[in-house]
């Protein structure tokens, strides 16, 4: 296209991480030295389908420099050719890209509920940052040291005296294990499903994963043919575990039945629902099992490309994922023929870089092709019309591996498992005032308190107060409400919600105020901006928040005005991130009492 | 128009704009869509979206080159070296469309005997194109189930313009790339009407309808009507006018909404003959350089907003068009001082008074007299949202692409077959030299009409005045800096202009506009050779040299934008 490019220009280090990912340029046109053919040639048409390369140039870019300035701005929109202020729009989209020039060492310090709990403090120089899903040992820190050969860390749980340890140069201390985040392994492990390998296998090696019984799924998803799988999938029964609960085997089968072609899979892996931490530790602590589960859903729904759509805050999970695919790929595992079946399917990370809402399925999309990550209108839905225009398979981490046990056991057996309209088991990612805190995997009807037990009770010294369920999209349980089954139908009708799993447990110290606070804060700094009731509901809320603390219970006016706000967010969003804004402090408010 | 009108008999494009969304293989030659004919553009990128695949020709690499799969820039005035090497590699690979050639066309042979010299290699060093993209285009249009050429004033504003369309129409016919949906041949227009004037018959050689005034049964009809004697020979063109005048032949002239004073080639000359003349009458809506040397001035009203009547765009389609606002105090509507001189000549023509009234019966005068408009009432008009031309009955509807009746299987349909046309690769007149080494072409921006008489009225953020554009290398060569006037000379004349550095010039081509010409008189420098057969002149292609000046004119304010454009051009 034609651009209009300002006068700024690259520097060097600029123009060599851009072409880190986008290779060499050939041609003065595209950033290279003036040759004579350029005087009479130009092939533009090449550049025309490469938007998708543009988050993957930004991270490049911010890993190296630490920040976006205009000149790399421009040479980006010369090699991909999109216009600068479509460039300049992605890259202010997203958290951890920056703008405006930044030290190249960021500290990116927690301050979303379960680190507030735990005391986070921000110190100067430091970012502030909504949940790193570090939860069972906040506080958290995310250091990323761009350069040359940039590094991203974490330190959790981070001290006031480390975090300006890492402000002044220091590095992050070797990460704890995953299998650290999940207590239950160190018991019987017969109970487990999902977690049943991380601890056990070494998630670095393809080796001892086929020894833990890996890939034994793939080859018996080939030995069943694709509708076989479908159809173990439907008899499975299995809800989506992202937090809208939709029949996993219903969706495959809508993709698989598509004439359109060709298909894609996409594994939501931006796990940044605020209390979440259940998909991190299943990505470090058995990667393969991801890797195997999406191979099975691509054969099964005949998708040749697939993404897995990490947020950017992983950078252990990153790690694993990417090894873990250049073995498999390595080993026929991925790639042209996968296991000698004749099928292809290529898999690759793709990293967001800082934004909840590209967890909204169709946001996801618009990340991947390189625009802001704002939600689609809904239909057509992404089975039809999804990444790239074509039928796409959403799904979320947690959901895909249990494609495992339901391909080895059959759809049947799994459906045994858990209750009838919750099938199988769940992981619960428990944080908060409990003993030990942590990814606890239990069967479908496991109560609330059931899961603090397994968790260990209470911490010593702590009373129970309320419980955060589902996370800020969730809404707060009270005591009472202990011995409701942890089931979507059983949840629904009091009118609670499991969303991602978050069991975020609240002692008599909470400043439940500011807790609350905090969670209006964070719609309101995540809002896409795309949809005015959203866009300004959220502010609103928050504003009214203020007036309410600020003015005591007698505002009367106020609280009216929040109920219409929370109907409105909820009846007039584009998505589901407008739609939950409100649940939670709603329920703060009519369950909890504060602000009365 | 001349040799659309020479093939095949009318001189339109052929093809619609929805069939530039429907087709394989887009060619831009010698047009920059994206500034000049913005709209026209957006039908292409519509195309390029459905898959189409996009090559631009143009020394210049255009905003429009910027968006095509393959640009060839090649040197100015090689168009029908570059076309007759695509012709014969088309030919030499054995895709040529042989049923076509032979059903519908004639002088093939006599055609590929002419490019028969014009090998890859030879085409390469005559055009500068790479041998490898001039075979990448020839077999990429000729294999394309549908194509699409187009071509604006980069081909017709030469010396020989009209053979360069000629040498268009050649690669289409090959091809058969005409006739068919989404196949076709399109010359762009410059003005929302400039179809409709000629289709009127403001041209010398045509009646309203395109008919050809050497017709007799033509000049008996339109005679017959109008109760007159039709002249049997052609009139003059604008240059040949000029010619006249200098001759002393033309002593009068009437100027409807045209500026020559200033759009001329060496214009200078054309000032002075026009204030030669023993009586000069201009009729437009400005009072333009050209009216202040008239003898009277009829003002014109806005014929877009102020007017009852038709327009015609460059896919031929008519259209209504209505008066929305009166127009200010002692403007009127064309057609009522045309009224009014031929009433005061002695002439009542009985068209009524009501503006609406006198529109309509003129239409249907036209309708009566031409075909190809006789089924296009204003009722039907209105009803369809515009009609193509031809449109002879006043049931039916015809394809919305013209000579499909090439393609008919019975010899009777087909009509008189198209020739294929073995012109001659002809250079610019006037070659690049010692003394005048650089090639000066020149073209429009996207925010400027022509003069800029009725664009300059308004701020534009992408407007920067007149510059000299110049390439990187020649800018470091010459020592120029951005924002620099220097002086620029050609064989007729000099200019001083603002040195802007552009990046999608190679060295020795320069650039520059005619929108600003009281800041900056490009048609000084230009040439005025033309082509004899349809009159346009060779703005494409003068020979100049730029000097620096021994100090910049005081008293001109450095040209704000010029760094960031200039800048935009280095970026990357």
């Amino acid at each position: 296209m034609d651009l209009k490019l300002s006068s700024h220009t690259p520097t060097t280090a600029e123009i060599e991480a851009i072409d880190t990912v986008m290779g060499v340029a050939d041609s003065s046109w595209y950033g290279a030295d003036r040759a004579a053919d350029d005087h009479h040639l130009a092939r533009s048409g090449q550049l025309r389908d490469q938007r998708h390369r543009l988050l993957p140039v930004l991270h490049a870019v911010n890993d190296r420099v630490g920040w976006i300035s205009r000149g790399a701005i421009n040479h980006i929109a010369t090699r991909l050719d999109v216009a600068p202020a479509e460039i300049y729009g992605v890259a202010t989209f997203y958290g951890l890209f920056s703008t405006t020039e930044r030290s190249t060492r960021q500290v990116h310090v927690c301050i979303d509920l379960a680190c507030r709990i735990a005391g986070a403090t921000v110190p100067a120089g430091a970012h502030e940052s909504p949940c790193l899903g570090l939860c069972e040992r906040a506080p958290a820190v995310l250091l990323i040291e761009a350069g040359d050969q940039p590094r991203h860390s974490v330190l959790a749980p981070a001290t006031p005296v480390q975090v300006r340890s890492l402000l002044d140069g220091g590095t992050a201390p070797t990460e704890s294990p995953a299998d650290a985040a999940t207590p239950q392994v160190t018991g019987d492990r017969d109970s487990l499903v999902l977690l049943r390998r991380v601890g056990l296998v070494d998630p670095t090696s393809l080796h001892s994963y086929r020894s833990q019984g890996g890939y034994a799924a793939l080859r018996r998803a080939i030995e069943m043919g694709p509708a076989g799988v479908i159809r173990e999938m439907l008899d499975s029964g299995i809800m989506g575990r992202g937090g809208a609960a939709f029949p996993a085997g219903r969706k495959w089968d809508a993709v698989a039945r598509q004439p359109a072609r060709p298909h894609y899979i996409v594994c939501n892996a931006d796990e940044s629902e605020p209390g979440t931490f259940k998909d991190r530790v299943i990505m470090e602590g058995d990667p393969f099992a991801l890797v195997e589960s999406m191979t099975i859903a691509a054969y099964a729904t005949g998708c040749e490309r697939g993404w897995i759509y990490l947020r950017g805050e992983y950078p252990r999970a990153r790690q694993r994922l990417i090894g873990a695919i250049e073995q498999a790929t390595a080993h026929g595992l991925l790639g042209d023929d996968v296991m000698g079946a004749g099928f292809s399917f290529h898999l690759e990370v793709f990293l967001g870089a800082g934004a909840y809402i590209c967890g909204e399925e169709t946001a996801i999309f618009n990340s991947i092709e390189g625009f802001r990550g704002e939600p689609r209108n809904k239909p057509p839905y992404p089975v039809e019309v999804g990444l790239f225009g074509k039928p796409t398979v959403v799904n979320n981490v947690e959901t895909l591996v249990n494609v495992l046990p339901i391909v080895l056991g059959g759809g049947q057996a799994y459906a045994q498992t858990g209750t009838s309209g919750s099938t199988g088991t769940k992981l619960f990612c428990v944080s908060g005032a409990v003993a030990r805190p942590g990814v606890f995997e239990l069967e479908f009807g496991a109560t609330l308190r059931q899961v603090i037990d397994a968790a260990g009770g209470m911490r010593a010294g702590s009373e129970l107060h309320s419980v955060l369920l589902g996370g800020a999209a969730g809404s707060f349980a009270v005591p009472t409400e202990l011995d409701v089954p942890l089931t979507f139908e059983d949840l629904r009708a009091a009118n609670l919600s499991l969303g991602s799993g978050v069991v975020m447990v609240l002692d008599q110290h909470v400043d439940l105020a500011a807790f609350v606070h905090r969670i209006a804060a964070f719609f309101a700094d995540e809002s896409c901006g795309q949809c005015v009731p959203c866009r300004v509901g959220t502010v609103r809320q928050q504003e009214v928040l203020a007036r309410l603390d600020r003015d005591g219970p007698g505002a009367v006016a106020d609280r009216d005005l929040l109920a219409d706000i929370g109907a409105v967010l909820r009846d007039a969003s584009i998505c589901g991130f407008g739609h939950s804004a409100h649940g939670a402090i709603e329920s703060a408010i009519t369950k909890l009492g504060v602000f009365s | 128009m001349v040799g659309l009108a020479t093939v095949f008999g009318a001189g339109g494009g052929t093809s619609s704009y929805a069939e530039i969304e429907d087709t394989d293989v887009i060619v831009l030659w010698g047009s920059n869509a994206r500034e000049a004919h913005p709209i026209f553009f957006h039908h292409v990128l519509k195309g390029v979206r459905n898959g189409a695949k996009l090559f631009v020709v143009d020394p210049r690499r255009s905003a429009s080159a910027q968006w095509a799969d393959l640009w060839l820039g090649n040197h100015v005035g090689t168009d029908i070296a570059l076309s007759h090497t695509i012709a014969r590699e088309i030919i030499h690979a054995g895709l040529a469309n042989s049923a076509f050639i032979e059903r519908a066309t004639t002088g093939f042979e006599e055609y590929r005997a002419a490019v028969e010299e014009w090998t890859l290699d030879r085409g390469a060093a005559v055009t500068g194109v790479p041998a490898e993209a001039i075979r990448e285009i020839a077999h990429a249009y000729a294999k394309a189930d549908r194509g699409q050429l187009c071509w604006t004033l980069g081909i017709t504003e030469h010396h020989n313009g009209v053979d360069n369309v000629l040498s268009l129409i050649n690669l289409a016919l090959l091809c058969g790339h005409v006739g068919r949906h989404g196949a076709g041949l399109n010359p762009l227009r410059g003005q929302n009407n400039v179809q409709g004037g000629g289709d009127m018959g403001a041209i010398p050689n045509r009646l309203a309808g395109f008919q050809d005034i050497l017709d007799p049964e033509v000049r008996q009809r339109f005679g017959s009507a109008w109760g007159v004697t039709i002249q049997d020979h052609y009139g003059w063109h604008l240059t040949q006018m000029f010619q006249a005048m200098e001759r002393g032949d033309l002593h009068a002239v009437y100027v409807i909404g045209e500026n020559p004073a200033q759009s001329e080639a060496d214009k200078e000359h054309a000032v002075h003959l026009l204030a030669g003349l023993d009586h000069l009458v201009v009729q437009d809506i400005f009072l333009t350089k050209t009216a202040e040397l008239a003898d009277v001035v009829l003002p014109g009203s806005a014929s877009w907003c102020e007017s009852e009547g038709t327009v015609t765009n460059s896919e031929r389609r008519v259209q209504r068009c209505r008066k929305a606002l009166d127009p200010p105090e002692g403007a009127r509507d064309d057609i009522q001082i045309i009224l009014e001189i031929c009433r005061r000549l002695g002439h009542e023509w009985g068209y009524g008074s009501d503006p609406l009234e006198v529109a309509e019966r003129v239409w249907n005068e036209v309708r009566s007299l031409s075909p190809m408009h006789a089924g296009m009432s204003y009722a039907r008009l209105e009803a369809l949202q515009g009609i193509q031309w031809p449109c002879p009955h006043e049931d039916s509807l015809e394809p919305s692409y013209l000579h499909g009746r090439l393609w008919a299987d019975d010899p009777a349909d087909r009509g008189r077959l198209a020739p294929f046309s073995p012109v001659a690769d002809d250079p610019p007149v006037e070659a690049t030299s010692d003394e005048f080494p650089l090639r000066l072409t020149t073209g429009r921006r996207l925010d400027s009409y022509n003069t800029g008489v009725q664009s300059g009225g308004f701020d534009s953020p992408l407007r920067w005045g007149e510059t000299i554009d110049v390439s990187p290398e020649d800018a470091l060569r010459l020592g120029l800096a951005d924002g620099e006037w220097v002086q620029v000379s050609s064989p007729r004349g000099t200019v001083n202009a603002p040195v802007r550095i552009d990046r999608m010039l190679r060295p020795g081509l320069v650039f520059m506009t005619f929108h600003f010409p009281e800041q900056v008189d490009t048609n000084v420098l230009t040439i005025d050779a033309t082509d004899p057969k349809s009159g346009t002149a060779e703005f494409k292609a003068a020979a100049v040299r730029i000097d620096k000046l021994p100090d910049e004119p005081a008293g001109v304010p450095p040209i704000e934008s010029i760094g960031e454009v200039a800048g935009a051009a280095a970026g990357g």
